[in-house]
């Protein structure tokens, strides 16, 4: 009888193991309220700075200078791991704990409008105010909610068009010019278009950037889903299509960013839509056979540029913090002219300010900026809602559906308009 | 479990009317045993101790929430407010496949919710299961058997057998993503162009190739140390009685090795029913890989409350699934021990 009794406490116990192991992450509950946005405003003191992981050595070089010249304010450097879901959910943790240790924080620019509604984050304005004069205005548009500014912008990012320019003699400046060239590409029997089309963040990038660039849009002015549009079914319906055709080749869809790049770095593709980061790697990396043969030019739209989904980073003021004063004057700091050239020409991180894309050192040693600043001023941010983890999710599932073909286009899209109603609907 | 650590019933010296051979030393003696118990009492507190704070709050905080709503965004200031007591509604939610209406209510749960993927994930996670065990239950007995045979160079082998297991999961997964892109290993060893994480069956198999690779030499040795439990003159009495081979696997090896191999198979389905790292990193849960843990983690990011509820749901299946395989399929381990302390008695 004990025995048994003691067999089903150890099962308990292995099942409760499992429990918590799924269970750890959700410390605390109802989150609503967040911090007094004004309380310390004038504190000043040592505050520390919370960012992943800085992988070009460009944060702690500006944290020792800011450091020397501000003794009595000093900035501690907390590195977060390198992979984004981490660092979200860590913040999430510390703004559910009230914890004044982290002060300022980088934050990713789709999870904004989420710290913003939780009331985590201290909105920039009054005292707060930073001059946003200079900045790109899809910059800061990613860094508000609803109508207030509760970041700094701190980098940005946009999608570039990469082309062979030894097969194409001018570069398509839009979807249907780009597919007509995908002649080119099967007379060389090699691939014709690709993005990043696996089921991932990358998916909801590409997918927004379709609908976007055809004139539609995933959220109106409101935050309300507007999926249910002739401009977005074109959109969505333009990448489908080219999958189908084979323009987009079948393995494209298992491609991330890495994929995609090796596959254009093969020769294997005419057109790649990446990031700017592709250009230094595909120019410089030994096994690359594109290096003297590779154009860059924005995202082809329906009758123009199309629109880039913007990426980047924000930094942000805890409303918990203690010391309110120096972080705004560090934010200051990360978003001046000099801070903005360093992480440019060290970190290869595209500035936030648009004076930067005509200076001509940079340019020398970044010649995507240009292509880059067309294609930023044309970016969308990704759909800003504080339920932005539902909406990608909704995105991912009916577009990848979509792109292989497993559903209409006209059923994704209702899905997706439903399934983005339902998360916004509450609880 | 305290009364268990006393090494003799404590009634013997007080009330037993003859003392016994220590006499005088009898009430000492007493003593001696109380304050064991008290001992015993101290050195456990710091586990229990730490066993509340690490499973016990949890379960209880996880299991509290589950019954909250989780916050909703007030229209009026755009700033989330929290969502009050839910009842069991997170629960139907997830059973039912019911997602919040616009304007109030449920509505059937659209695709691209994480509310729609519940069954599915459900039927996902007992397919890996299944299939995933019995693999690794028929490969793990193979290399057990070849393991416990005496041969030159044996240590090698099992040190090599051991290495897959070695290697964290994580890591495992990266490993099978590279060998199972589509410019990968695995396409241009067989000579195919399969999208391997691409389509449905595909992708299932590749999480379950990885799997087996991975937790074989677990199955392995857990069944080779209940191999040698088995003393060799059993089978030399049956092979002077003439048994053949099969016949001594079938008779003699087999049910000496079922209560091991019980064990083994429980603790392989336990975890295969909470399976998250491999086809999180291997295919992100797409083309119908998405196991419950997966589902509760993507349910983290967007509602803590609602994915209290599942993983409580998932909890009761895990607990469940144990329950029965203790109840109907004899796999004890507690039991066992439990008579062989009788035995020594």
């Amino acid at each position: 009888m004990k025995a048994k009794l003691t067999a089903t406490a150890a099962l308990m116990m292995a099942g409760a193991l499992a429990l918590s192991a799924c269970g750890g992450n959700t410390s605390s509950g109802t989150t609503a309220g967040g911090g007094d946005a004004a309380a310390n405003l004038d504190g000043r003191g040592p505050i520390t700075y919370v960012q992943g992981k800085d992988n070009n050595n460009v944060v702690r070089p500006l944290v020792d200078k800011w450091n020397a010249a501000h003794p009595n304010e000093k900035v501690t450097f907390k590195e977060q791991t390198d992979q984004a879901d981490q660092q979200h959910d860590d913040l999430v943790q510390h703004f559910q704990a009230k914890d004044a240790g982290y002060d300022v924080m980088a934050v990713d620019l789709v999870w904004t409008a989420e710290f913003a509604a939780r009331g985590w984050l201290q909105p920039l304005k009054d005292k707060m105010a930073i001059d946003t004069a200079g900045m790109l205005p899809s910059t800061v548009t990613g860094a508000s909610y609803q109508g207030t500014l509760y970041a700094a912008p701190e980098s940005s990012d946009g999608g570039i068009l990469y082309y062979r320019k030894d097969l194409v003699p001018t570069p398509p400046k839009t979807w249907d010019e780009m597919m007509g060239m995908c002649s080119i590409a099967k007379a060389n029997n090699i691939g014709c278009y690709a993005g990043q089309f696996s089921k991932y963040e990358g998916l909801t990038v590409n997918a927004a950037e379709a609908i976007n660039s055809a004139g539609g849009s995933v959220l109106d002015k409101d935050g309300k889903p507007s999926l249910n549009t002739a401009e977005a079914k074109t959109g969505l319906e333009n990448v489908a299509k080219a999958y189908a055709d084979g323009n987009i080749p079948k393995e494209a869809i298992t491609y991330q960013e890495e994929q995609g790049r090796q596959a254009f770095q093969d020769g294997k593709l005419l057109f790649h839509r990446n990031w700017p980061y592709l250009y230094n790697l595909a120019t410089t990396e030994g096994s690359s056979t594109v290096k003297d043969k590779l154009g860059m030019t924005a995202l082809p739209g329906t009758d123009g540029p199309g629109a880039s989904s913007l990426g980047g980073h924000n930094v942000g003021v805890s409303a918990y913090s203690k010391n309110k004063a120096t972080a705004a004057d560090f934010l200051k700091f990360i978003t001046s002219e000099e801070s903005q050239r360093f992480f440019a020409t060290q970190g290869s991180l595209a500035p936030v300010l648009t004076k930067l894309y005509e200076d001509k050192e940079l340019v020398a040693k970044l010649p995507y900026l240009p292509v880059l600043k067309t294609s930023i001023e044309n970016a969308v941010p990704r759909p800003v809602t504080p339920f932005y983890p539902a909406v990608t999710k909704a995105i991912q599932e009916n577009a990848y559906s979509a792109i292989k073909g497993e559903k209409s286009v006209d059923s994704a899209l209702s899905d997706m308009q439903k399934s983005i109603e339902s998360a916004g609907a509450g609880s | 479990m305290a009364t268990k650590l006393g090494p003799t019933p404590v009634k013997s010296p007080a009330s037993g009317g003859a003392p016994t051979h220590h006499g005088p030393k009898g009430v000492g003696e007493d003593n001696k045993i109380l304050s064991q118990g008290k001992w015993a009492a101290w050195l456990l507190a710091p586990t229990v101790i730490a066993l509340g704070i690490v499973i016990v709050y949890p379960i209880i905080s996880a299991i509290m929430m589950s019954f909250q709503k989780d916050a909703g965004l007030d229209p009026a200031t755009g700033l989330f407010t929290a969502g009050g007591p839910a009842g069991i509604q997170n629960y139907v939610n997830w059973i039912a496949q019911q997602c919040s209406a616009p304007g109030g209510g449920t509505l059937a749960c659209p695709p691209g919710t994480l509310g729609a993927q519940f069954w599915s994930a459900t039927a996902t996670t007992f397919f890996f299961t299944i299939v995933t065990v019995t693999l690794e239950t028929v490969l793990g007995f193979w290399m057990a058997m070849i393991m416990a045979r005496t041969f030159k160079g044996r240590s090698l082998v099992r040190a090599a057998v051991l290495v897959p297991w070695a290697i964290p999961t994580a890591v495992t997964a990266k490993l099978w993503l590279f060998i199972f892109a589509f410019e990968g290993i695995a396409n241009k060893l067989f000579n195919t162009s399969i999208l391997w994480t691409g389509s449905e069956w595909p992708a299932k198999w590749a999480v379950i190739i990885a799997d087996v690779w991975k937790t074989t030499p677990f199955m392995a040795l857990l069944i080779l140390a209940g191999l040698q439990m088995i003393p060799a003159e059993v089978y030399e009495a049956a092979k002077v009685d003439g048994a053949t081979a099969w016949q001594r696997f079938r008779m003699i090896t087999l049910p000496l090795v079922k209560p091991a191999l019980m064990v083994a198979v429980l603790f392989r389905t336990l975890d295969a029913l909470r399976m998250f790292d491999l086809p999180y990193i291997l295919t992100g849960g797409a083309n119908n890989t998405t196991t419950l843990s997966i589902l509760v983690i993507n349910q983290i990011r967007q509602g803590f409350n609602a994915a209290a509820a599942l993983s409580t749901i998932t909890f009761v299946i895990i607990f469940l699934v144990a329950f029965i395989f203790v109840r109907f399929l004899g796999a004890n381990v507690v039991e066992q021990s439990g008579a062989t302390g009788k035995g020594k008695k």
